[in-house]
């Protein structure tokens, strides 16, 4: 059902059956190390490219979902995946090896819950049994997609941020007992106008700060209807730069619920710059550290606000700013 | 070449607003560290062309050119190693303006396209990002000359 603007309540409550996440070594070095069905410590995963790899960090994030459900690709009627590489070439060649009927996604590191916004919708109307949702992002494979060679000897910026090898899946059905899907807001594309490509904190803080306030006005609630709302990949720039706007816009939220998932991933570490992002950052962050902590009790309400940075290595050459992008999921534990 | 839109005002506002809130490069720092990163390796250079010279028996004219390849020889090796991009992080142009910066920039596009063949992988990526040295230093390099054969046609300095 429509709410407000640009928003869906779900009155049939989608729930969560299963999620998966996986992370490469980096990321099995970090603070939420725990949180991940499984480490790679090889970031080719025997595989001979680094697309290859993501393809096959996305694969077994999707299979490990289905085994953790017990579900067969048969038994999901559809799968929504997004990604980062160039005509999102790890979803629609995993959807190649899992036969599930698909649709693909772009919305950049806002895939995640662009994913999951749809898949249930899908599941609220009516129109499938079970849906598989799932992102990756490839350090290496980024690296090279938008940037240099990854072994180039460019110096950063402390606003640069490290794109997470990683994956996470998402199974939605209509009936279990894990936490239900309440809501969703859809975003809008803003730009502000920033346009450099080290600085995708920056750039996309508008975006999520708009979904966040668009979100409490469609349902009528504020900040304190959640124990935790967290932005997908803003880092510790983004981060810092969307409380300042928060405030700019009467929108307050304390700071035991707000967080980011791109500082959460790998905590302090001087070598990522201002945090992680990429579409495995809010995917494995969410389907792995949020959920466990959901059903050990410690959250019963958190919104998810993915956020996407929709530019490409050639428009920013040519100058052009980066539009980005933020859905909203809202979870609860029914 | 396209020039930046001009910015309305809310985005100058965010702008503004973006810019006192993001961490600075540290300028003076990455200076610092470029300058005696990058004399180190100049330095190194010059012990290379010493030995060169005085236990090979190259001549002073001759042994920039080992020396160059033992230079480019230690600079491939540590980027396929995986290590020269972290000590590039920290010395910024003091890296990437020696002829080191140059082999790095080489032989890490080269390893970068392996996976895409030899000739569309390698051989087509290999100077995607030391190609426009090569081509605004040649380019350089032919006005100087342009410059010089005009001074010394009017009777030199």
């Amino acid at each position: 059902m429509l709410r407000g603007r640009q928003s869906w309540q779900f009155d049939t409550k989608p729930v969560i059956v299963s999620t998966a996440a996986v992370g490469g070594s980096f990321e099995g070095k970090g603070p939420l190390a725990a949180d991940f069905d499984v480490i790679y410590d090889d970031i080719w995963l025997g595989q001979d490219s680094f697309e290859k790899a993501e393809q096959k960090l996305l694969e077994n994030a999707c299979h490990i979902a289905m085994d953790k459900a017990g579900l067969k690709p048969e038994d999901i009627t559809f799968f929504l995946s997004g990604d980062l590489m160039n005509q999102i070439i790890s979803s629609s060649f995993t959807a190649r090896s899992l036969g599930i009927p698909y649709l693909g996604l772009f919305g950049a590191c806002s895939s995640s819950m662009e994913g999951l916004a749809l898949a249930c919708k899908l599941l609220d109307n009516g129109g499938a049994n079970y849906v598989l949702a799932a992102t990756s992002s490839h350090n290496a494979a980024s690296e090279k997609q938008y940037r240099y060679p990854t072994e180039y000897g460019a110096q950063k910026p402390p606003t640069a941020q490290w794109t997470v090898t990683g994956a996470g899946a998402v199974i939605i059905g209509r009936e279990g007992t894990g936490p239900v899907i309440t809501g969703t807001t859809i975003g809008k594309v803003v730009d502000m106008g920033i346009s450099d490509p080290f600085n995708m904190g920056a750039a996309m803080a508008p975006a999520a700060v708009d979904t966040i306030e668009i979100h409490f006005n469609d349902f009528g609630i504020d900040a304190d209807y959640y124990d935790l709302i967290a932005t997908g990949d803003l880092g510790l720039t983004g981060y810092t730069i969307a409380k300042e706007l928060m405030k700019k816009r009467g929108i307050s939220i304390a700071d035991n619920v707000y967080t980011d998932c791109g500082i959460l991933i790998y905590g302090q570490n001087p070598l990522v710059f201002s945090g992680a992002s990429g579409c495995g950052c809010s995917a494995a962050v969410t389907y792995g550290h949020f959920l466990n902590r959901m059903k050990k009790g410690e959250i019963k309400k958190m919104l998810i606000v993915a956020t996407g940075a929709l530019l490409s290595p050639m428009s920013y050459q040519q100058k052009e700013t980066i539009p980005c992008i933020a859905h909203a999921v809202s979870f609860e534990i029914s | 070449m396209p020039k930046r839109k001009k910015l309305t005002t809310a985005q100058q506002d965010y702008a503004n607003t973006a810019k006192a809130l993001e961490p600075k490069r540290p300028v003076v720092k990455n200076v610092l560290m470029a300058f005696v990163v990058g004399g180190l390796i100049c330095t190194l250079g010059q012990i290379l062309q010493f030995i060169f010279i005085n236990y090979f028996g190259f001549e002073e004219s001759q042994a920039g050119n080992p020396t160059a390849a033992v230079l480019i020889i230690i600079s491939a090796l540590l980027t396929g190693l995986g290590i020269y991009d972290h000590i590039a992080q920290r010395a910024g142009a003091g890296t990437a303006v020696p002829i080191t910066g140059f082999a790095n920039s080489i032989a890490s596009a080269a390893i970068e396209h392996r996976s895409e063949g030899y000739v569309l992988g390698v051989g087509a990526n290999m100077f995607k990002v030391a190609g426009s040295v090569i081509v605004f230093g040649v380019f350089s390099a032919f006005v100087v000359a342009i410059i010089k054969i005009l001074i010394n046609g009017v009777g030199g300095l």
